[in-house]
């Protein structure tokens, strides 16, 4: 479900409710806000695991992920009415999540370097989570090496690299989109992701 | 799904392709895994302790510091208070002397050719008392002596 659309819901309807020639029964503000707080549950509910994996492979900190994900909603929930729908609703959070990462390494530093330094997971342990599939052994192992030379080559990768790698390579995000998100350029995005591929090409290269 | 076939059309290298496909797996199996399981917590109310203990002491420590500056202030403009008092005082006490000085000097010098006058006549009359008491009238037998004696006193 788009949710983008769900946030236009409203217009669209007062649109189609017009041509058709319906009378538009006015909304109270009582009912207007619960509508609003549907929307948002619905928002919630369906982008929230997003938010958080991306999150979570950003930090590789379950802890500190689950905060700013809480934060990324509740940030969105106190701005949702200034919400005009220009992007999706999904580019719109992740730009939050982007920022609330930012500002996190921003203002709490050294804060933030003890605690990842405490919590955060070892890449060595971070790849050992892979989909039971229907694979041999032999081939699990070599799933598993390879999830970890990437993880190496991500580590390595400077928090802008590693933030559009993740959205493109992980969360599946278009080009505009995460030059939405991150605000950047197309042209940067580009950029930035070939970069990218060529660290973790070179980290795979290595062991070949 | 559109993304996995750009994905897939981006990276020619079957080997890189296929591990961050592997990548993007391991991730969702962890952040499924991480989702759904349930978590505490506990550490907000510690950090609220934290805080609360850093703020009291930070305070303490502003509050104690600010005391010591002011005492200090106070005790400096006491003692200075203290010697302008002490400044003033002998001020004023040599400037006393200064002035009762050249009095003195002034009755001592017109007193004394009065007390020196008066120290004279004294001593003349002292003399005088002597000499009335000490003489006394010759006899008749040592009058032509005296008679003499008087002749050779004038002479």
């Amino acid at each position: 479900m788009d949710v983008g659309v769900v946030n236009l819901r409203r217009m669209v309807t007062s649109t189609k409710s017009m041509a058709a020639g319906t009378a538009v029964k006015p909304m109270t503000a009582d009912a207007a806000e619960e509508l609003a707080a549907r929307e948002f549950a619905t928002i919630v509910e369906s982008h929230r695991p997003q938010i958080f994996r991306f999150l979570l492979a950003s930090l590789r900190d379950v802890d500190l992920a689950e905060t700013l994900t809480q934060e990324c909603f509740l940030k969105a929930h106190r701005n949702w009415r200034h919400f005009r729908g220009d992007s999706s609703a999904m580019t719109w959070l992740m730009r939050i999540a982007i920022n609330l990462q930012k500002d996190h390494w921003r203002n709490r530093r050294l804060q933030f370097w003890r605690h990842t330094q405490a919590n955060a997971v070892s890449v060595d342990e971070a790849s050992d989570w892979l989909p039971n599939g229907e694979r041999s052994a032999e081939q699990q192992i070599l799933a598993r090496e390879q999830v970890a030379q990437v993880w190496k080559a991500v580590e390595r990768l400077s928090a802008r690299q590693r933030t559009v790698f993740l959205l493109r390579y992980v969360e599946e995000r278009e080009l505009n989109d995460i030059a939405r998100a991150t605000g950047l350029s197309e042209g940067t995005v580009k950029a930035h992701l070939s970069r990218a591929l060529g660290r973790v090409r070179a980290e795979l290269r290595g062991t070949r | 799904m559109s993304g996995r076939n750009r994905l897939a059309e981006e990276i020619d290298d079957p080997i890189v392709a296929g591990a961050l496909k592997h990548f993007k797996a391991s991730v969702d199996a962890w952040s499924e895994g991480a989702y759904k399981q349930p978590r505490t917590v506990v550490r907000t109310a510690r950090h609220t302790w934290r805080l609360a203990a850093t703020w009291a002491l930070g305070c303490i420590l502003a509050a104690g510091s600010l005391a010591g500056t002011l005492y200090e202030r106070h005790v400096q403009q006491e003692s200075a208070r203290i010697g302008a008092l002490k400044a003033a005082e002998q001020k004023a006490a040599l400037e006393r002397k200064a002035a009762i000085q050249p009095v003195t000097a002034t009755v001592v010098t017109k007193r004394q050719p009065i007390a020196v006058k008066h120290a004279a006549s004294e001593n003349e009359d002292l003399l005088a008392t002597v000499d009335s008491d000490v003489s006394r009238q010759v006899p008749a037998a040592m009058e032509p002596l005296a008679q003499m004696m008087d002749s050779n006193g004038t002479n």
